[in-house]
């Protein structure tokens, strides 16, 4: 991997400006901005959630993983090139089909994996499962299972940055289904009121659960809802990482700044159904080969070999290193024990258990 | 000591708490309007917008960003008008304050306080209801409800020196209930119950403002020779039955007083301890004495005989005495 252009000297304007306009892009402005080592790392982090998820599905097919799990398979880009333009000091809420974001945030796949599968070592000692991931260290808030409920909670964590002047921008992702409900809507008016440095994700994949989005809201352009309350808005295409990276750097800058709220949709495609369980009735199999097709995930595999980022052999490299780690994490998960009894008494439920128990000890 | 309403003894405790910088209290026409009950008049001008915060009429954005803010390391305290409108804010309450803790194995808790207010006067059936028992039946949650002036105080710093959700249930009809208050630091720890009044023949369990009506029906009794020991909770979760059950063990007879509906309420859950922690103390069946079943009517005569009263409190007592 030949080593280009440092972050420092792209800064620096082109000498040719009117020639590097015409004809940047966003993946020449983003290798001129980043350098060629994040390129891959935003490669490594798409390819380990895709490997990592086709590993969950296949240990659901066992039994070693119970319960529901959510895919984000063919999201990716909408999480890993959102998520990085984060710092430490921000926060991250999302939904129940949380494994990409966690991923992207950086939380430990041993302890993802440890969380799947019901174990004491998992993000959550066992406690939360699939649709539960968080990490705390990373500002990572958690994976919500109640749809559209988690905005209130990202506006209270935006408000407490707010009051406590950390500079911290709160990140909140969610799905087209999710702004049908009223918490949503009470969500944008509080943010935009009280200028809450919160960034919306709607990762508009087209449905909720089997509910085309033709059927389910009235406004089809998901973005448009923040119009209601004067709130700033874009749609982006959430399947080019780059996109995705560059638009919403915008509305962190925006929100960091003081200046409110933004709402992003980013249009994406789930290739999976909503849960393991599902049967996709409701959409064509040609459908989603054509979805298949533009798979964000080779498409920037492509462009960092086309461009000469990156060789194929050493992406291949890493694809193999990627593999060994989920194997290692699938390893780490099985040979940990699992969460001890504590967990049902009032240890389990409350940091501060008090005298009298609430739970029956003589529960039979 | 100085002698408090309810009002004066929650005002004071409200201060205390604004003394720590990480509060702040938010609900409806708590600053501008001044209050519904008039707790938190004054309190805008003295501490200001930020720490004041009128909300919207959104009772799950109230609960939803109070809650996400006690994650992120502030001491709020949100302000539900009424517990009627709770129901708006219940997935925030029962979905998330109440299971963020454990759902994500301990790692953070929701040190929030959400205070709110049962009671009812003509209001008719949507704002005359008490939810108590669907709050006090969901784990995660602590649950509090006291009668007095100085419980109020003292609870309320418990409450908010506590790292876990507490719903802080009070009365309309008793923020005027006067009671002497002890100045400064005081606090009463969650999940211990009192004895309110002594007595030989027969126990009131009761919590809120059931206390002071059944104090005033021990009183009436008293001039016939029954006396009467009465318990007051004070905490629906974790609900502290060992006065009770001291009691009990003494007279040997029961009467459970709530202000809420019979059936799967309040009562149900006390009355079912003393069975089975008393059962061999047991001389004749438990009475309870609650809100009629039925949506409260507005019109003052039939409202009157749907909520509790001293006569009602009354009879099941001495209806229990006979029994015996
Ligand atoms: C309040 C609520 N209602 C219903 C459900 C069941 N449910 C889970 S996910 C889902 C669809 C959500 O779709 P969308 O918001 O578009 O997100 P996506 O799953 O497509 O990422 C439904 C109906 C739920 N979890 N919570």
């Amino acid at each position: 991997m030949q080593k280009r252009r440092g972050a420092t000297q792209a800064k620096v304007p082109a000498a040719n400006s009117l020639r590097s306009i015409m004809t940047s892009t966003p993946f020449s402005r983003a290798r001129d901005h980043l350098g060629d080592a994040q390129l891959v790392e935003l490669y490594r982090q798409m390819m380990l959630i895709r490997r990592f998820e086709e590993k969950c599905q296949e240990m659901y097919t066992r039994a070693k993983i119970g319960g529901f799990l959510h895919l984000y398979v063919g999201e990716e880009a909408t999480g890993v090139g959102a998520i990085s333009n984060l710092q430490p000091q921000d926060h991250i809420f999302t939904h129940y089909r949380d494994h990409g974001h966690a991923i992207a945030r950086g939380l430990n796949i041993n302890e993802l994996m440890a969380e799947l599968f019901g174990k004491d070592t998992g993000t959550s000692h066992g406690m939360g499962g699939s649709m539960h991931f968080a990490d705390i260290t990373k500002n990572f808030w958690g994976g919500y299972a109640i749809v559209g409920s988690h905005l209130l909670l990202a506006d209270g964590v935006a408000l407490a940055c707010q009051m406590q002047k950390t500079n911290g921008v709160v990140m909140v992702f969610f799905g087209d289904g999710a702004t049908n409900g009223g918490e949503f809507y009470e969500s944008l008016n509080f943010a935009q009121l009280w200028k809450l440095p919160v960034v919306f994700v709607c990762e508009n994949n087209l449905y909720a659960m089997g509910t085309p989005i033709e059927v389910h809201s009235s406004v089809k352009e998901i973005y448009r809802k923040a119009s209601a309350f004067d709130m700033k808005a874009m749609r982006i295409d959430g399947n080019d990482l780059l996109t995705v990276r560059e638009q919403v750097a915008e509305a962190v800058e925006y929100a960091r700044s003081g200046q409110g709220p933004v709402l992003v949709e980013a249009m994406t495609y789930r290739f999976r159904g909503h849960s393991a369980q599902d049967t996709q009735k409701y959409r064509s199999k040609e459908d989603v080969e054509q979805h298949r097709s533009n798979d964000p995930v080779l498409i920037f595999r492509k462009e960092l070999i086309d461009a000469g980022v990156s060789s194929a052999a050493d992406i291949d490299a890493l694809d193999a290193t990627i593999d060994e780690q989920v194997e290692a994490a699938v390893r780490f998960a099985d040979e940990s024990d699992v969460p001890g009894n504590e967990w049902l008494t009032d240890s389990g439920i409350y940091a501060a258990p008090l005298a009298t128990a609430t739970v029956d000890p003589d529960l039979v | 000591m100085p002698v408090l309403t309810v009002r004066e003894a929650l005002q004071q405790a409200l201060h205390e708490a604004m003394a720590d910088e990480r509060t702040f209290i938010i609900g409806e026409d708590i600053g501008h309007y001044g209050s519904t009950y008039g707790v938190t008049a004054g309190f805008l001008e003295k501490y200001g917008p930020e720490r004041i915060r009128d909300a919207p009429i959104a009772e799950a954005g109230i609960a939803g960003l109070a809650v996400g803010a006690a994650m992120a390391g502030m001491r709020p305290i949100a302000e539900i008008m009424s517990v009627n409108f709770s129901l708006l804010a219940f997935d925030m309450i029962i979905n998330h304050a109440a299971k963020i803790y454990s759902m994500f194995g301990g790692k953070f808790s929701v040190p929030l306080v959400l205070r709110t207010t049962n009671g009812w006067t003509q209001l008719s059936a949507t704002h005359s209801q008490s939810f108590d028992s669907m709050f006090a039946h969901i784990p995660g949650l602590k649950v509090v409800a006291p009668a007095t002036p100085a419980d109020m105080k003292g609870m309320f710093r418990a409450a908010m020196a506590d790292p876990d959700p507490v719903i802080f249930i009070e009365h309309t009809l008793m923020y005027g209930v006067k009671g002497e208050v002890p100045e400064g630091d005081y606090i009463v720890p969650i999940g211990k119950s009192v004895l309110a009044r002594e007595g030989r023949h027969i126990t009131v369990v009761t919590y809120s403002r059931m206390v002071h009506l059944s104090l005033q029906a021990a009183d009436i009794l008293a001039k016939e020779g029954i006396e009467v020991e009465i318990v007051d909770l004070r905490t629906l979760r974790p609900l502290d039955m060992s006065v009770a059950l001291e009691s009990f063990k003494k007279t040997n007879r029961a009467v459970v007083v709530t202000e809420d509906w019979q059936s799967y309420g309040t009562s149900a859950e006390i009355a079912t301890r003393l069975y089975e922690q008393g059962f061999d103390y047991l001389d004749a069946p438990i009475q309870r004495v609650n809100f009629r079943e039925v949506p409260m009517p507005y019109a003052k005569n039939l409202e009157q005989q749907v909520v509790v009263t001293t006569e009602r409190i009354v009879a099941a007592i001495k209806k229990v005495l006979n029994r015996s």
